[in-house]
């Protein structure tokens, strides 16, 4: 189980260009990226879009958590790749899905490592969450890496007691998960509750109306990028439309005995 | 024997243990004592093999712990950990404790067997047939405990096994930790309870920011205000008393309750005949 792929995600305090861009813009650059991926079919488009963001880590400085996230994603990867292959899909269509996933985990990645849990969640009261709701979400968002690190304790406990998570049949090996998988949800539960219970005591939902000690503000730069990034999507969106995109698709394909 | 050798350890880029070197021979009992983030847990789990060195080597019974697999170390390294909500999954108290002899393939027959003895010996046996997850702290402790103990592993490695746990408890726990070590099995131990280590009087390994600051017998190393502080542990009560005491006399590194008693009475009829 690798932990590096949450590195990834995880917000660090840094002063740069998309550490100090509102959330919302930075959100839509993430969302557009997300979305081009998902309307253009293509290998040159998709590992355009995977490129166009190594600026953008590299100018936020993370890019080694960046690659982190990247190269914890290979695995899933690789199973969507051979996934599609293997039954059937061509080389060059395979490869696209693949491309397709790395840019989605990239994209987030890049929005979460440099957006604070705080600012998220005003964000999502901005847009009109209540309370209670960003306040679960930012606190999810915060606990994942330590439920990372829970995880690979409780591995490394029950491999200590003679578990082998990799030897065994396919339904042997799901079977093994069971003495990870029930700890994982008991200490989750147990956390959650002496969570609430600690916010309780503190007052939590005490009062109706709260006033935020911080607000946000779309300063100018950040208009500018909430516009560009519309443009480039409604762009996008429309060339996809109106112009035909050589596919590259070379039609290479593993020979299956009922065909493709 | 448990042989550590110029033992580097680091997680992704930060190196977290130095160079340790230590040498634990069968049927020792040792305790590793040292602040929060020393290494401790980090040292222990280089001994079943579930971390590998970065630099260094780590030899159970003389064989590298990179040649072997968790599942086989863990037939002669029990490692229990320090947090039993980390373990604990099964129905039933004697389905937990009986899981890690099912996984080293013992007969039905044996596991019943050493499955009750244990549970006795660790006041559990009237909970058997209850679930683990309903326990108070201190009995899911014991269950976790029990379920390493039941397969009787040659070197029993505990991290922090007094947390929880009341006196009497902890005294149950100290005999039968005592007992397991006079079968000739090694013992070590992790833990931050000074008091507990003063009782089993084992051999005290140090460890501070990732290196051993100290290593020898527990009355020599807990009685040294220096090293004591350095390792954020605080000196054992008895320590305390007596070094106060030095004033008048008295012998500071007597950190043992009965030592301390037979001095301060000797002192006392001393002072009795002298003018009385
Ligand atoms: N899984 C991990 N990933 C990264 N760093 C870790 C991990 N586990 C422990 N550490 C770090 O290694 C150091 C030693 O930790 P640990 O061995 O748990 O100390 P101890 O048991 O003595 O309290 C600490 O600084 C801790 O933050
Ligand atoms: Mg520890």
């Amino acid at each position: 189980m690798s932990l590096n792929m949450f590195e990834g995600f995880k917000f660090k305090r840094k002063d740069t260009l998309l550490h100090r861009m509102d959330p919302r813009p930075k959100f839509l650059i993430a969302l557009t990226i997300f979305l081009l991926s998902l309307i253009y079919v293509n290998v040159l488009v998709l590992l355009i879009l995977l490129t166009v963001q190594v600026p953008l880590v590299y100018a936020s400085k993370s890019m080694r958590r960046w690659f982190g996230s990247m190269r914890g994603g290979t695995i899933l990867a690789a199973m969507i790749f051979f996934m599609n292959f293997l039954t059937g899909s061509t080389l060059v269509f395979s490869a696209t899905m693949t491309l397709r996933f790395l840019v989605l985990v990239s994209a987030f990645s890049i929005f979460f490592m440099t957006t604070s849990p705080d600012d998220l969640g005003l964000a999502l009261e901005r847009i009109g969450l209540p309370y209670t709701l960003s306040f679960t979400f930012t606190t999810s968002v915060r606990l994942v890496p330590t439920i990372a690190i829970e995880a690979q304790t409780i591995v490394d406990a029950q491999r200590s007691r003679g578990l082998e998570l990799d030897r065994g049949s396919v339904i042997e090996r799901v079977r093994k998960y069971i003495p990870i998988l029930i700890p994982l949800i008991v200490s989750a539960i147990r956390r959650s509750t002496e969570l609430a219970e600690a916010l309780e005591s503190r007052g939590f939902g005490a009062v109706k109306h709260r006033e935020p000690l911080a607000t946000l503000r779309m300063k100018r730069s950040d208009w500018a990028a909430a516009i560009t990034t519309t443009l480039v999507l409604v762009a996008g969106v429309y060339v996809q439309n109106t112009m035909p995109i050589p596919s590259f698709d070379t039609g290479i394909r593993i020979p299956l005995p009922w065909g493709p | 024997m448990i042989e550590v050798r110029g033992l580097c350890f680091a997680y992704d880029d930060v190196e977290v243990l130095h160079n340790i070197d230590l040498r634990i021979s069968d049927g020792e009992f040792v305790a590793v004592m040292g602040e929060n983030g020393a290494g401790k847990t980090t040292l222990i789990k280089h001994f079943n093999g579930l971390l590998k060195p970065s630099r260094g080597e780590v030899l159970i019974d003389g064989v590298s712990t990179r040649e072997s697999t968790v599942a086989n170390l863990s037939r002669v390294v029990g490692l229990v950990f320090q947090n039993p909500d980390h373990q604990l999954f099964s129905e039933t108290v004697f389905e937990e404790v009986a899981f890690s002899l099912r996984n080293l393939g013992y007969p039905e027959e044996t596991v019943r067997r050493r499955v009750r003895f244990i549970l006795e010996t660790l006041d559990l046996g009237g909970y058997a047939e209850e679930s683990p997850l309903m326990l108070s702290g201190g009995e899911r402790k014991r269950v976790a405990l029990a379920s390493v103990l039941v397969s009787e592993p040659k070197h029993i490695i505990l991290d922090e096994p007094t947390i929880g746990q009341d006196y009497q408890q902890k005294e149950r726990l100290r005999n039968f930790i005592v007992q397991m070590n006079s079968q000739g099995r090694t013992v070590v131990i992790v833990t931050h309870d000074v008091e507990f280590v003063v009782d089993c009087k084992p051999r005290v390994v140090l460890l501070s920011r990732g290196s051993i600051l100290a290593d020898g017998p527990y009355d020599s190393i807990l009685s040294d205000r220096i090293l004591v502080e350095k390792a954020s542990l605080i000196p054992p009560q008895i320590s305390i008393l007596m070094s106060s005491l030095a004033g008048l006399g008295f012998n500071p590194k007597i950190i043992d309750l009965y030592q301390a008693r037979s001095a301060l009475e000797k002192r006392l009829c001393e002072y009795v005949s002298e003018h009385v």
